[in-house]
């Protein structure tokens, strides 16, 4: 058989090939893949799989350092979410996912499909979903686009994770004018699952029926895919259509029915019908499976009358998912879903002959030869070079940086850094996310350096963290990938949690442009020499490049989503102050360092200067010596030092918590050597904050591995405020004061105004 | 003491119910499904929280036609235990086995956190272990749990003593600031003329576990134990 076009289908011209965001080359391959013209149909199915978004065609040759072996891991990259055992037969699902573009053009659906996108691809692993994750990344609060941006995602998060009943614990979120008008939504989801339970994605056994399952296909977000993969531009506004619209109900029902359909044993394969919807998921099952597909897509339940072909196979309709039932089992899969108020309807069947065929009814439409139709995508090996301005950058003498008048009191720098949005609370947004729901949450939103989920049945917490600080990455990106890691172990580590895998996401600008594909190969090495060192694994990710805009690339940021194991849930921290006379202990080193600090940026408005130095074996023996003193119960609160430095963490642990705030008294003169403001404000990593009844016990986990500690203060009540002694010097902070500036700095800025919709992209983009 | 949990579709917190009653009562419990006729012998109703047919209309709207309601109201009738939690509270109102109604929160934004609610009476099912005026921190996470009812009927709940729970401050005072969704009077639940039937908005089930910050929740479900073994 041979594909042929259908009546009234457009004439292919290089234009039309251009416009599917084919290049020329690309079109070539494709025809000689085909020996002939291809069908407009399979035009579309190509510009779809050999997007970036599908197949990986920049990114791949680099993704393939990276460390993806351990012994619990039961999945690593390459199916729709890892998969790491945690003991006891059970095991952890999880995997992060942008949603960048969507997020830009119509923030509240964009980040609600991302939300509902992520869930689908944990719970066809065969795990229950038990949390949901957020990194966030805006330009500046100070434009009424981005708070109306703000407002849109977190609301889009919330309705989305909260109808579904899944806590959202955890993530972060940052501000920098380098995200203006392209800002980052990455969703991440952790489910649950017997190990038993297990199910991949892999179409097998020839003859089994291919079923759609869940919501009907209609024309919404057709080219999603392709939407993804490129700039975002002065046009973008137009695609505002692309953006697929949430129905968390569906949803809800689509997880339960499919988790039933998993253990019912009636199915072979399971599938989110995401980006590139039917394409892709049906392309993907068949090239796992070495089989070929065969798919009608009349029989396609659909939503609207007068679809084609083209637009069934490419709609991006959320809430669905392709499945390759046992032959002869259709009956009982159908009953699970009508059970759920759901359609299944058979639209395909799983064939030996190894083609990839569509047909409309009796005609044939598409159809490839082979089963590799996303792998046979070309792959590129751009030119990587690093742009002057970065190297100028970097070079820059921070130190030289005058300081303000009113910086003689490093209080008042202190209180400026604690209602900067990025470092600021952010229960603005948080507490629009359900995060006790399931009742499994031991750590939510600001409870401590991580999220810490229990798991019923066992001792066991799973602690979950994401990170990555771009301003970093943009300096220096082989430091900034290796601080993105350890940042997001050292944070789960503050909880007592083992980190044991990571799934990533790649947020980059255009990879055809040698500086940011400089960025992307030195990043995503610099996360491999973390993985390597720290013993955590990739699983699994995503790449997310063309996040660009008219004023350039966002800052590469390579997003890490974090997963630890806490062998007993007893021994959870906190990472604020709880206890008046506990000891303040600091593991790590105090430096001389003050680039890339949020301090610059906030307070001068510099992005300059060398990231801090990454360590990782003083990252690892941090963490072991860290775990070692949660264990032996000695550690009453833990907290890392990141944006802002030991002046800001110091600050966190004692107005962190709003309803029980504490004090402390510090003394720091062991390193008045230092500048004071590089001591108070720089951000030298591989430094936490302990707090502890038992100093003796801490210090001693800390030299049996090898790593610097001091006892530098004591807490305090909250009355005392914050007192910092370096030598003869002495800061003095109101705790009151400390504490307003924290947690109103997020719903004050909210507030300034009425957010509006600046629909004209020239004002939204906004300057740099 | 058999506890019957209602899944409506889009139920998200009958499993915690199901905790509620297994682990931490040690009861047997099951899951009702919204379309049966049959409460398989339940003793206690829970309607759990969630976000019942997607609440794309009023929240528990559609939820109160389920063929499963009518068993819920018969049972209601002769004087079974049943409460309403979040969803459960807004599905029971409309139901009409509560009075008034839930509304968007004040300030129009979904709200996930702790709040206190003080005890107002404890002649009901599930308060009965409860002091007057005590304080139980749990809870709570809806964007729609502003209470409201029209004047006549508010007279008679003040005036009746059917306000269950108020929302108050660390001090047990039912201040503005405590009342954190707006709801008339502070009131975070109600019960009917009979004392069987209770709503709130607050989740007492996600209250019972010290890991999970709170046991303030216990005493409702301690209190429906004693009560129906009385």
């Amino acid at each position: 058989m041979t594909a042929t076009p259908r009546p009234g289908d457009p004439v292919i011209t290089p234009a039309l090939v251009a416009e599917h965001g084919l290049t020329a080359d690309e079109f070539e391959r494709l025809r000689r893949m085909l020996g002939r013209e291809p069908t407009f149909t399979e035009l579309g199915i190509i510009s779809a799989l050999w997007s970036e978004h599908c197949s990986y065609k920049h990114s791949r040759p680099i993704l393939k350092s990276l460390p993806t072996d351990a012994p619990y891991v039961l999945q690593g990259p390459g199916e729709n979410a890892g998969v790491i055992s945690i003991g006891d037969g059970l095991a952890v699902a999880f995997k992060i996912e942008s949603h960048n573009h969507p997020s830009a053009v119509e923030p509240y659906q964009g980040a609600a499909t991302g939300v509902g996108g992520i869930l689908r691809d944990v719970f066809t692993m065969g795990a229950r979903p038990i949390a949901m994750l957020n990194s966030l990344r805006f330009g500046s609060m100070d434009t009424p686009r981005v708070r109306y941006l703000v407002g849109g995602v977190v609301k889009g998060i919330g309705d989305y994770g909260n109808c579904v009943g899944i806590p959202t614990v955890a993530g972060d979120v940052m501000f920098d004018a380098a995200y203006e008008g392209n800002p980052l939504v990455n969703a991440m989801c952790v489910g649950l699952l017997r190990d038993d339970e297990l199910i991949r994605a892999k179409a097998e056994g020839i003859g089994n029926p291919i079923i759609a399952v869940g919501a009907r296909t209609g024309r919404d977000g057709i080219h999603g895919a392709s939407f993804a993969s490129e700039d975002l531009s002065a046009a973008t506004e137009a695609k505002r259509p692309r953006v697929q619209v949430g129905d968390p109900f569906t949803e809800k029902l689509l997880l339960e029915a499919s988790l039933e359909l998993i253990q019912s044993g009636h199915i072979v394969a399971i599938q989110d019908m995401g980006a590139a919807g039917l394409t892709s998921s049906s392309a993907e099952m068949a090239e796992r499976g070495d089989v070929g597909v065969t798919i009608d897509t009349r029989k396609v339940p659909q939503r609207e009358v007068g679809m084609t072909p083209y637009e069934i196979l490419l709609s991006e309709s959320q809430e669905r998912m392709l499945v390759v039932a046992i032959k002869g089992h259709e009956d009982e899969v159908r009953k699970i879903l009508v059970k759920w108020d759901l359609t299944a309807e058979v639209i395909g069947e799983v064939i030996a002959e190894p083609v990839y065929r569509v047909t409309e009814g009796d005609h044939v439409v598409a159809e490839f030869p082979g089963v590799r139709l996303v792998t046979d995508c070309p792959q590129y090996h751009p030119e990587a070079r690093e742009s002057d301005e970065a190297v100028a950058r970097r070079a820059r003498d921070v130190h030289a940086v005058p300081e303000k008048p009113q910086e003689s009191d490093p209080a008042w720098t202190l209180e400026q850094l604690l209602e900067c949005p990025t470092i600021a609370s952010k229960r603005w947004i948080t507490r629009q996310y359900d995060s006790t729901v399931r009742t499994s949450t031991v750590l939510g939103p600001g409870d401590g350096d991580a999220a810490v989920l229990r798991v019923r049945g066992t001792t066991k917490g799973i602690a979950v963290k994401t990170d990555c600080n771009g301003r970093y990455v943009y300096l220096d990106p082989r430091v900034g990938g290796r601080i993105a890691v350890a940042e997001a172990a050292r944070n789960v580590a503050c909880v007592g949690a083992r980190p044991m895998a990571i799934t990533n996401c790649l947020n980059f600008g255009n990879p055809r442009k040698p500086d940011v594909f400089f960025q992307f190969r030195e990043a995503v090495f610099g996360m491999g020499d973390a993985c390597r060192a720290l013993g955590t694994p990739v699983t699994g990710g995503n790449v997310s490049l063309y996040n660009e805009n008219p004023q350039g690339a966002v800052y590469p940021t390579p997003v890490i989503g974090m997963v630890g194991l806490i062998d007993d849930v007893a021994h959870v921290t906190r990472s604020a102050f709880g206890t008046e006379g506990h000891a303040i202990v600091l593991l790590g080193e105090n430096t001389n360092e003050l680039g890339g600090s949020e301090y610059l940026a906030w307070v001068h408005g510099i992005v300059a200067g060398p990231p801090p130095a990454c360590d990782l074996d003083a990252e690892k023996r941090l963490i072991d010596a860290l775990l070692a003193a949660i264990g032996g119960g000695h550690v009453a609160s833990a907290h890392d030092c990141s944006e802002g430095g030991l002046a800001v963490a110091l600050a966190e642990c004692c107005i962190g918590s709003e309803a029980r705030p504490m004090g402390a008294q510090v003394d720091l003169s062991a390193w008045a050597s230092l500048p004071l403001r590089a001591l108070l404000f720089g951000e030298a990593q591989a430094r936490v904050v302990v707090s502890t009844g038992n100093a003796g016990a801490v210090l001693a986990a800390a030299a049996a591995h090898g790593v610097p500690a001091r006892v530098i203060g004591t807490v305090r009540s909250a009355s005392a405020g914050l007192v910092i002694t370096v030598g003869d010097r002495v800061v003095r902070a109101d705790g009151k004061r400390l504490a307003t500036a924290f947690h109103t700095a997020l719903p004050r800025a909210m507030q300034r105004a009425v957010a509006v919709v600046a629909r004209d992209p020239a004002v939204a983009g906004g300057t740099r | 003491m058999k506890f019957g949990i209602v899944s409506f579709p889009g139920s998200n917190c009958d499993d915690d119910a199901v905790f509620a009653a297994t682990e931490t009562l040690g009861q047997p419990a099951v899951k009702l499904w919204h379309k049966a006729h049959d409460l398989e012998g339940s003793d206690v109703i829970i309607l759990p929280g969630g976000f019942s047919y997607g609440d794309y209309l009023r929240a528990g709207a559609i939820a109160r036609f389920s063929p499963i309601m009518a068993e819920v109201a018969a049972h209601a009738q002769r004087g079974g235990p049943v409460i309403g939690i979040c969803n459960g509270f807004q599905i029971a109102c409309e139901a009409g086995l509560l009075p008034g109604a839930l509304m968007r929160n004040a300030g129009l934004q979904f709200l996930s956190m702790p709040v206190t609610i003080r005890v107002e009476n404890t002649i009901t099912r599930w308060t009965a272990l409860c002091r007057e005026g005590q304080c139980l921190t749990m809870p709570i996470a809806h964007g729609e749990g502003r209470y409201t009812v029209d004047a006549a009927t508010l007279e008679r709940v003040e005036g009746e003593g059917l306000v269950v729970f108020r929302y108050v401050d660390a001090a047990g005072e039912a201040t503005e600031a405590a009342n954190v969704n707006g709801s008339l009077d502070n009131i975070a639940g109600v019960r009917n003329a009979a004392g069987n039937v209770v709503g709130l908005m607050p989740h007492p089930e996600r209250a019972l576990d010290t890991l999970l910050g709170s046991t303030d929740g216990r005493v409702l479900f301690e209190s429906v134990l004693a009560a129906v073994h009385a």
